[in-house]
């Protein structure tokens, strides 16, 4: 069993192996690249939120001297309506067309409708500024409520619900229908002794990435169009590329430059497209960046949403019923996180009887996109306020409700499945134990209100393919080929894993991710899989070393293979009595030439991920500020094979999920145009709005990796928004159910305005 | 013969039942036989010959992969559930 | 295109000239007229501080600063911040403390940083909080950060002891 293993490499903290370049501003992103004869392209974006594009006369800007090269929507290649498989998901080609530049209707504001190439980018504005768009201007739709009424404005004439295979006649702003169900809801709830049911809601937000989205495109005379860029996953910009571009993919180079954040928000295509498009059409390269602006108004945000939640428990605490109805903002196109917000919502308990529906609505908001355990924290955060309100009612300790419900092995989720070796309890028997827990807080210090709130989240966590070369080199490190962008240190990760196979040191492992054209397949850094299935090629890849290394040794010493032993990176053998052994770096340069060792690895087993969080926070009376005063972030990694950076995804996931809970969200007027389109006014925390994280990591292994790993990216961020709301919400004695707490709701919820 | 686990809203198609014993050594094999069971069936789950985009299939606690062409044993209890995507 | 100004300055020790368009920012000529890329923009306004560079004694923001201020000043950017002896011990410490996730801010929070230990050896953990406010990060929650420069500021007051 992997817990019985003893790691040399695993569970140690070495230094990254893109640390240096990364801390002397050396490491290339994807804005630094520079070519002396670029062209710099912008967008001309839509300035309303829904209109119907009547025509584009771009004379005037064609006549900008500078100016090289202006398409539409025109040059696109026409797609077919049709649902297709894109790598590891699926899309509809038209909407994905459309999304990179609007051809009928533009449905955001902010929504691409021409593009520019041009000398220097100051004469790309301006020219961009000089294309005429005659606009029908239609009335918007911005609240999914709103959008499911039969007399709202419809986005897609052509949009059907679509619900489980079975056409559903709804409002056409209703593009998806799911549900989870099973038990009796009636004969639950008839056993209850407490029911609670509220209305949730949540603001649309932004993954808020440094980065801003940049793409350089190059195209050669025979045809092969390279595209370095900013992705999460270059093998799923490749394949986008190819179906919007209708080229094939082995024409199409995409080279992954160093990212600066992304959180689901990097997966999704926006002006590569159109970067390859301009440099296909001017045979030049062209380099795009967007502003701050242009990144909340353009791309993905994550789901606004309306979340119902009614739960039922008897008098011990036991739940008998849940019901839940979850309407998610797709935006622009149909897509949103509703079918993982509803697998998560109830997923930490046991629950005999219960029913989730969940809704798909366009509106006149960007396409979302992912961001971070998608559609979870916003599930979570109603399921956990619920459960928290349940417990003040039942005068029941909220860890002790979670003992009693919480799910373990063999439990079945809500959607069916049965769960495998999951470590949800032993998170929140940590949580009871820890000093934190222990420690009672004083609630009415100097005229403050303080509460301490507890939730608990849980994210599935994906596998996938990726695929890994190693090469050793006849001194005795080795070289790590990958295909998995490092947004957060997975370098690191995923080299000590190999490492641990040969007995090598983490510094013996030179890692290094290419293009793809130079590694096989291998999907997004994200879905928290990275660490877990490109682990898993590394160690495939290590093992298939190993014993090429074996026979290189047998051969040497005149033996059978099956005669040489492999322990703590030494070759052993006996022959005639003699005890012989070589290290790895004395094998490595007998080998007489270099091992490669390359494999591809599509592994299930993933191991799902749970969290539970301890807030303790204090509101101002006067002003409706609440400050974080102590967070504590349980999680279950199944193992950390870099514990710095496991921790690193936590204190990330519970930043930005303080954020979710207190200030960020988009603002809109009733144009649709949103109003805090900048990092002054989308309010994201600062160092200074945040105290020390405090993370315990729990491991309990993964039955599905070799030492164990499970996914550990993502369900940080689903536990803090109901921990920071149950906190708040013990704190001023009112149950808030609306996201941001901002000062303003504080108050008003306190009825001090 | 596998157990299948009926999706609530296929469940005009099975009268109510919810789940329903059916033989098959592959998913095709189980939708086909589904299908003659209850009529329709295939027409919710498939495109033709594979299974739709936004489903999913899960054998026991295990995501499938394979999509028609997976393996089911006798004892295996195969969910068909809605698919999501990560971030 | 508007007629170009010549600039005289120095940049990390180094006396530098070029030629810039009046509207070009300081981070503008640093990353598209010098190809001095380590300096980031994230959001072009002032916000984020992923553009951090010393000028003289200030710490600026050089996506709000113009390229003509640069005229007779000292700018020091995070390229200038490790030297021939290695890597500075701000830098040191934020790979111990593995206080970068995408790295994206690392030079901004790495040049503010310095500029505080300059100014104030022994801050508290509230001080290190209060002077980064200007830094956005979105990854790694700032808790290894603070405790990267808190510790820095530890070693660089041994460094200073050492050598008295």
């Amino acid at each position: 069993m992997p817990e019985d293993k003893e790691f040399k490499v695993i569970g140690t903290r070495p230094i990254r192996h893109d640390g240096i370049d990364k801390v002397t501003g050396r490491a290339a992103y994807g804005a630094d690249i520079h070519f002396p004869d670029m062209l710099h392209g912008k967008v001309l974006r839509s300035p309303y939120a829904h209109a119907r594009i009547k025509s584009i006369d771009i004379s005037k800007a064609s006549s900008h001297p500078a100016v090289k090269c202006i398409i539409t929507s025109d040059d696109l290649p026409l797609v077919e309506d049709t649902i297709t498989e894109l790598g590891e998901t699926v899309i509809n080609l038209k909407y994905l067309s459309d999304n990179i530049l609007a051809s009928d209707k533009a449905l955001y504001k902010g929504h691409p409708v021409a593009a520019v190439a041009a000398t220097d980018p100051y004469a790309a504005e301006e020219a961009i500024n000089m294309i005429e768009v005659d606009y029908e201007i239609l009335e918007p739709v911005l609240d999914v409520r709103q959008a499911m009424e039969p007399d709202a404005p419809v986005l897609h004439e052509s949009l059907k619900t679509e619900s489980m295979g079975k056409g559903e006649d709804q409002s056409q702003n209703v593009a998806s229908h799911s549900q989870r169900k099973h038990g009796d809801l009636e004969a639950g709830f008839a056993a209850a002794d407490i029911i609670v049911e509220r209305d949730f809601s949540t603001a649309t937000i932004h993954q808020g990435y440094i980065e801003t989205h940049n793409a350089t495109a190059q195209y050669n005379e025979d045809g092969e169009l390279t595209v370095w860029c900013s992705t999460q996953g270059a093998f799923g910009v490749r394949d986008q590329l190819s179906k919007i571009l209708k080229m094939p993919v082995s024409k199409i180079k995409v080279v992954p430059m160093e990212i600066g954040g992304g959180f689901g928000g990097k997966v999704q295509v926006y002006i590569k497209p159109i970067a390859a498009l301009l440099a296909m059409k001017t045979r030049k390269p062209v380099k795009m960046t967007m502003t701050r602006t242009e990144v909340f108004e353009g791309t993905g945000p994550a789901p606004g949403s309306y979340i119902r939640v009614k739960l039922g428990a008897d008098k011990t605490g036991k739940i008998t019923a849940a019901e839940a109805h979850l309407i998610f903002e797709a935006g622009a196109y149909p897509g949103s996180a509703v079918g993982a917000g509803s697998l998560c919502i109830f997923a930490p308990y046991k629950i005999d009887n219960l029913q989730i529906d969940g809704y798909d609505v366009v509106l006149n908001k960007p396409k979302s996109s992912a961001y971070r355990a998608p559609g979870a924290p916003n599930a979570c955060f109603a399921s956990e306020c619920v459960i928290d309100e349940i417990c003040q009612k039942l005068d029941m300790d909220p860890i002790e409700f979670r003992l009693i419900n919480g799910a373990k092995e063999g439990d079945r989720r809500c959607d069916g499945p049965i769960y495998p070796k999951i470590g949800y309890l032993e998170t929140v028997e940590a949580a009871q134990q820890h000093g934190h827990y222990a420690e009672s807080i004083d609630k009415t210090p100097n005229g403050k209100l303080r509460g301490r709130g507890v939730a608990s989240g849980f994210w599935m966590n994906g596998g996938g393919r990726s695929s890994v070369t190693i090469n050793v080199n006849a001194d005795g490190r080795i070289n790590l080929i990958e295909g998995s962008t490092d947004i957060g240190g997975t370098r690191a990760s995923i080299a000590m894993q190999a490492a641990e196979v040969l007995g090598l040191s983490s510094e013996d492992i030179m890692p290094a991710v290419v293009d793809t054209d130079s590694v096989g397949y291998t999907g997004v850094t994200g879905g928290s899989r990275t660490t877990f299935a490109t682990g898993i090629a590394a160690i495939n890849a290590a093992e298939n070393i190993r014993a090429q290394m074996i026979g290189v040794v047998a051969n040497h010493w005149e033996l059978k293979p099956s005669d040489v032993k492999f322990k703590d990176g030494t070759f052993l053998a006996q022959k005639n009595g003699e005890e012989l052994q070589m290290t790895f770096k004395e094998v490595a340069a007998v080998a007489g030439g270099p091992l490669v060792g390359s494999v591809t690895a599509s592994p299930g087993g993933a191991g799902n991920g749970f969290a539970t969080h301890i807030v303790d926070l204090e509101v101002d009376s006067e002003t409706g500020k609440v400050d974080i005063l102590r967070y504590t972030a349980i999680q279950d990694v199944g193992r950390a094979i870099h514990p710095s950076y496991a921790e690193g995804q936590v204190e990330g996931g519970v930043a930005q999920g303080v954020g979710w809970a207190l200030s960020e969200g988009y603002l809109y007027n009733d144009e649709g145009h949103m109003t805090n389109a900048s990092f002054l006014d989308y309010r994201m925390p600062t160092s200074y709005d945040l105290p020390s994280i405090e993370t315990v990591l729990v491991e309990v292994p993964n039955p599905g990796h070799p030492y164990g790993v499970r996914g550990a990216g993502e369900v940080p961020l689903v536990p803090p928004l109901a921990a920071i709301a149950n906190a708040v919400s013990r704190a001023i004695g009112v149950r808030m159910t609306e996201l941001p707490m901002s000062p303003d709701r504080v108050l008003e919820a306190m009825g001090s305005i | 013969m596998a157990l299948v686990s009926v999706p609530s809203l296929m469940q005009d198609l099975t009268a109510g039942q919810d789940q329903v014993n059916i033989e098959g050594e592959t998913i095709r094999e189980i939708i086909l036989n589904f299908d003659k069971v209850f009529p329709g069936v295939k027409d919710r789950l498939c495109d033709g010959d594979r299974i739709k985009p936004f489903i999913a299939v899960y054998i026991g606690s295990e995501l499938s992969q394979a999509g028609m062409r997976e393996l089911v044993s006798p004892d295996s209890e195969i969910h068909f559930v809605p698919a999501i995507s990560g971030g | 295109m508007s007629k170009k100004t010549h600039v005289q300055t120095e940049i990390n020790g180094e006396g530098i000239e070029f030629l810039c368009e009046p509207r070009q920012s300081l981070l503008e000529v640093l990353r598209d007229e010098l190809h001095l890329t380590g300096a980031k923009e994230g959001c072009n306004n002032g916000n984020c501080g992923a553009c951090t560079v010393l000028m003289g004694d200030r710490i600026v923001n050089s996506c709000i600063v113009l390229g003509v201020e640069a005229e007779g000043e000292k700018i020091e950017t995070i390229e200038g911040i490790a030297t021939s002896e290695g890597l500075h011990p701000i830098q040191q410490k934020f790979l111990e403390h593995a206080a970068l996730q995408c790295g994206i801010c690392t030079p901004g929070f790495i040049v503010s940083s310095k500029a505080l230990l300059e100014q104030n050896p022994t801050p508290s953990e509230e001080d290190v909080r209060f002077w980064l406010a200007g830094n956005l990060c979105r990854c790694t929650g700032y808790h290894k950060i603070v405790e990267a420069v808190m510790d820095a500021a530890k070693a660089l007051n041994t460094e200073v002891a050492d050598n008295a």
